[in-house]
Formats: structure tokens, sequence, C-alpha cells
């Protein structure tokens, strides 16, 4: 079980009530695609990723950023118990979608610049400090099911 | 994984919007990774204190960040920019070299917090390559 401070679940909280779901999800996903590239090969389908404009403005990629940022919606709900919240998610990106558990990592460290740039000094280090955490369990929590 | 031209035109002139607040933000990089990753305190001991928000960690922030802008100025090689940094780390701190990684991602995030949008997906790119190059200049001696 994670044990979360008062101020932790605040500080999660708090933002999380602040950002635009789809916007933030979309920026953390195109700059996983454009940072590190080879995670491209998860999107296949997804047309055209060839410059990091074509990113930006591809829409599958922006239905995609908010899937993920609602999913993650779930586990700030459910912070008590992310593993079972995760359960079937983490099933299925072991057993369909067969995504390297890394990825969970880059995701999550895009996610966390992409929260700087929207709130800049607001996002003090003991925010970060929170989500980063949050990011490491959701990221356990993912990889859970993988055998 | 080398830095092309396009990469080393966007860290300078990310540096070169950053350079008159360089101090704060290499004070508040470093503030950060104590705080998130408390492990690295351990490297700071010597410090009275040792804290997220010490003084001494703001100035040695400073300091870190002073020496990256040298890595900047001699881009094309880097190598040569950092060779004595390179040997201190090697032969004096022995700083676990993992570290370099978790003060590239702070410094990302304070980059990010400080320049907003200006601190696109390519200028995330370009800095997240040149401070894996940095990390690998700096632990280049170590064995």
């Amino acid at each position: 079980m994670v044990h979360w401070t008062d101020e932790e679940r605040q500080a999660i909280s708090s933002t999380w009530a602040e950002i635009n779901v789809e916007e933030v999800g979309h920026q953390a996903l195109a700059r996983v695609l454009v940072v590190y590239p080879w995670t491209q090969r998860y999107f296949s389908t997804f047309g055209n990723l060839s410059k990091p404009s074509a990113i930006a403005g591809n829409p599958k990629v922006r239905a995609h950023g908010k899937t993920v940022l609602v999913a993650l919606g779930d586990a700030i709900k459910n912070l008590d118990n992310v593993k079972a919240t995760y359960a079937k998610l983490s099933e299925l990106h072991s057993e369909k979608l067969h995504v390297d558990p890394e990825n969970f990592k880059l995701l999550g460290e895009t996610l966390i610049i992409s929260l700087a740039a929207q709130f800049g000094a607001a996002f003090t280090p003991d925010i970060q400090a929170a989500w980063q955490k949050l990011m490491a369990v959701v990221t356990a929590a993912l990889s859970k099911q993988y055998y | 994984m080398t830095l092309s031209a396009h990469d080393k035109e966007l860290v300078a002139k990310t540096w070169t919007k950053i350079a008159p607040k360089a101090a704060q933000i290499g004070g508040e990089a470093l503030g950060r990774l104590i705080a998130v990753f408390p492990q690295t305190k351990t490297y700071f001991s010597h410090f009275a204190d040792h804290s997220a928000s010490s003084p001494q960690i703001k100035a040695h922030g400073a300091k870190v960040l002073g020496a990256i802008g040298q890595a900047v100025s001699g881009i094309d090689n880097v190598s040569a920019s950092l060779s004595k940094l390179s040997e201190l780390h090697a032969y004096n701190l022995r700083v676990d070299p993992v570290n370099f990684k978790l003060l590239a991602h702070t410094l990302l995030v304070t980059l990010s917090a400080y320049l907003g949008a200006e601190f696109t997906p390519e200028v995330h790119l370009a800095w997240d390559k040149f401070l894996a190059l940095v990390a690998t200049v700096l632990s280049e001696k170590y064995r």
C-alpha cells in the first residue's frame, strides 16, 4: 500500500483541478514522440509523425493523449489503490499492446515537464516531488501484470 | 546519438535567453534534485544545510549551470571543454553517473518552468541530447 501524506494528496489534486486534460495529454504524448522518437513504433496507425509539426497537429495523437490523461484521472481518484484500479490496463499493455514498460517512465517524465511548462514557478519542487511519486506509482501499477 | 547542427543551434539560442538568469536556474535545478530525489543529498553531506532550499545548494547549482554554459560555448567539442571537470568527477567526486540523468531531468523541468511554451518539444529534444552528451563526457574517465 502506498502511503500518501496530506500534502502530497493536496499537491496532486490541486494541480489536477487546474489542468486541461486534453491539452496536457496532447503535450505530454507529443513530447514523447518527438524527444524519444523510437516510441513511434507503437503508433504505426497514427498517420503522419514525420516531424515535430506533424506530431503537434496530428488529431490521433491529440485524441490518444486525452485517453491517457483521462486514465490518469482514475489513478488520482483512487490513490490508495492504484494497483487494483490499473490491473486491467496493465494486462492490456502487456498482452495486447506489447508496450515496453520503460515507456511508462518516459511518458511520466514528459508529463512532469508539460506541467512545469503550464504552471511555471507554481510547479514548486514539493509539488513536483508529489507528482514524481505519482508517476512512479502509476508506472509500477501498469507494469504489475507483465510476465 | 550525436548533436545535429539544428540541435546545437537550439541549445545556443536557449542559452542566450536564459543566461541572465543562469544562477537562479542552476540553483533551482539542484534544489529540485534534492527535493525530488533525496538520495542525492548524500553527495552534499559536507554542506551545513543540504536541504532543497539551502543557499549552499543554490550556490552550487549556479556553479554547475555555469559549467554547462561553458559546454554550450564549446559545443563542437564538449569533451575538450569539460576535460578538467571530467577528471574531477572521475578521480575526486566520483558521483555515480546515474545522478547525471536525474539532474538533467530536473534541469529540463526548470527550463520548462522558466520558458513555458518556448520550451517546445524540439528545444526539449536538443537539450535532452546535449545533457546526455555532457553526462557521457563527465563519466568518460571513470574506468
